[in-house]
């Protein structure tokens, strides 16, 4: 047989996972001097991941991305696999027998639990299923969120605690031109919320959402922010962080936060009388030092306990601990958005504790022995933080690794790669898409947007998707 | 709203943020990169991979810096798109150092 990675012995790798890092994975791949097939399985039909189920309707310009991706998978070597589930429908050790190697890019599909009395009651969510719905996630599409009391509490305060906060904060009319699924536009038009409360365990110097989102929280239509000046004064370790020389970041989010703080001005008059200012009917709080202790409630959440809490420590090093000061919140609604963590998949090892797959720079590795074939990129590889772009350098380096190890890779086998994996599916009855189909479903969306003046309207169910292929 | 690069990029040319830009918005010259305006969208990724801060949003360029909205877009019309990381310029730790970063 020809040498691994020429014209007639292909490097054959299946990437399990269509969200970013898949994609820059796939491309890193079909770029390489090497000839290759790739073979991009996805659980639901539509591609994208967390640019489409994640990123915010209302942050239109960063699911542009989607162009380019779009791109990656117009190459001759490139298959699409959508609506398969890896574990249930083709198994890792089957993509392992028809390929040389496995990229798990499945991201981290998972809330962390606050663990504390209550979680569980009514009204008590996760980020992440709230934000899921309102992308149109075909699995999070019959979730019901009630939100009909007038208070709603986040816990976290990192860019999806800011996405959910903000989408609450938001009127329908200035969601209604997003790509929101519908469903959820028409439940937020029945919202009564108008005081949200997000809530992190440490100060506004420690701050975890990045200032671009933060400063939106200025902008909103019917919803003033506010910050209480009192919980703005820093300590010693705190000044000392934002002093750093890195600390340009923070300082920049440390700075909105005070603003926040400042003494709102009159906002101008919206009707008749025109002196009247106008007073914005909501209220978004954004609060430090405080951890939820417990949830209480008959059946349903009523009360959200809080303990406060001080930082100690030096430096960047500094814990929040409990004061044992108790605090009390009436509310109808929480979301816990305090980190997310990947979900184990059949035949291929998992670190329990961090929710990842554990990994040498991208080769995967079980006690700490590297794992001949599996590679895998992006958050299941170095836990939920950065954005889009991150995971490009993320899986390049994880496709540099792959292409050191290609002596390895080659065991003389020969791999039947995307052919078997159609005759898996077809002998399982698998109804999965490839790429072109998948672009008839996108042109649907689009089209059923525009009498809406929306970029698209989701499908929300995978049936209706297939339905049209048929 | 963009993301610009600006003056202390000249020398340096580290090209870190070029490796988590999503949608290949970078160019170059001898000196420098630049971020052509209608390819970027306002990520920010690159904006902490810098090691000399020179890349800012645009609302928050510092004072005296607005110009380089107007020379990132012209220079990435006239320059070429660079995709991957490569060695920073000659003199840039040096130049790093005299900027106090």
């Amino acid at each position: 047989m020809s040498k691994l990675g020429s014209a007639d012995n292909r490097l054959k790798v299946a990437i399990v996972g269509a969200g970013p890092s898949g994609f820059y994975a796939a491309d890193a791949l079909i770029n390489s001097e090497l000839k290759v097939e790739v073979n991009l399985l996805e659980k639901l039909c539509a591609p994208y991941g967390l640019v489409r189920t994640g990123v915010a309707p209302d942050h239109p310009l960063i699911k542009k991305s989607i162009e380019k991706f779009a791109l990656m998978a117009e190459p001759e070597e490139f298959n699409y696999f959508g609506n398969v589930s890896v574990g249930e429908d083709i198994t890792i050790d089957d993509l392992k027998e028809t390929h040389h190697a496995v990229i798990v890019t499945m991201g981290a599909e998972t809330d962390r639990k606050l663990g504390i009395p209550g979680e569980d009651l009514k009204g008590s969510h996760t980020a992440t299923e709230f934000v899921a719905w309102y992308n149109g996630h075909p699995e999070y599409r019959e979730r019901e969120f009630d939100l009909s009391h007038e208070t709603a509490v986040i816990i976290g305060q990192g860019n999806v605690a800011a996405d959910v906060a903000r989408i609450l904060s938001k009127t329908v009319d200035e969601l209604k031109f997003t790509d929101i699924s519908q469903h959820a536009l028409d439940v937020l038009e029945t919202s009564k919320v108008k005081n949200i409360y997000i809530v992190g365990r440490r100060g506004p110097a420690q701050g975890a959402m990045t200032s671009k989102e933060l400063k939106e929280f200025g902008e909103l239509w019917d919803c003033d922010t506010f910050v209480d000046p009192e919980e703005v004064i820093l300590n010693k370790a705190s000044e000392d962080e934002l002093a750093d020389r890195n600390g340009r970041a923070k300082r920049k989010i440390y700075e909105l936060f005070c603003d926040y703080a400042q003494p709102k001005k009159p906002h101008k008059a919206r009707q008749f009388p025109w002196t009247k200012p106008y007073v914005k009917p909501r209220q978004c709080h954004i609060q430090f030092l405080r951890s939820p202790v417990e949830l209480k409630g008959n059946k349903k959440l009523e009360k959200v306990i809080f303990e406060k809490n001080a930082l100690s420590g030096d430096p960047f090093k500094q814990s929040a601990r409990g004061t044992g000061e108790l605090e009390e919140l009436d509310a109808g609604l929480l979301f816990r958005s305090i980190g997310y963590r990947g979900v184990p998949l059949d035949g291929v090892p998992f670190h329990d504790a961090w929710g990842v797959i554990p990994n040498e720079k991208g080769r995967v590795t079980k006690d700490d022995v590297v794992v001949p074939q599996l590679y895998t990129a992006g958050w299941i590889k170095r836990g939920p933080s950065g954005i889009i772009g991150t995971n490009k350098a993320c899986a390049n380096e994880t496709i540099a690794e792959l292409m050191q190890d290609i002596e390895k890779l080659d065991d003389k086998k020969e791999k039947l790669g995307n052919k078997k994996i159609h005759e898996i599916l077809d002998a399982k009855k698998v109804r999965y898409i490839n790429f072109i189909e998948w672009e008839v479903i996108d042109k649907h969306e689009v089209e059923n947007g525009k009498p809406k003046g929306k970029p698209r309207e989701k499908f929300t169910y995978t049936d209706e998707m297939l339905g049209l292929l048929t | 709203m963009t993301t610009v690069v600006t003056d202390n990029c000249r020398g340096c040319r580290f090209t870190d943020c070029v490796s988590v830009c999503p949608v290949e918005a970078f160019h170059m010259d001898d000196e420098m990169l630049y971020i052509n305006p209608a390819v970027c969208i306002d990520c920010s990724a690159c904006v902490p991979e810098c090691p000399v801060e020179a890349i800012y949003e645009e609302d928050d360029l510092p004072d005296g810096q607005e110009h380089w909205v107007d020379i990132n877009e012209e220079r990435s019309q006239e320059t070429p798109n660079i995709t991957e990381t490569l060695e920073p310029l000659e003199g840039a730790e040096e130049r790093r150092e005299a900027l106090g970063l």
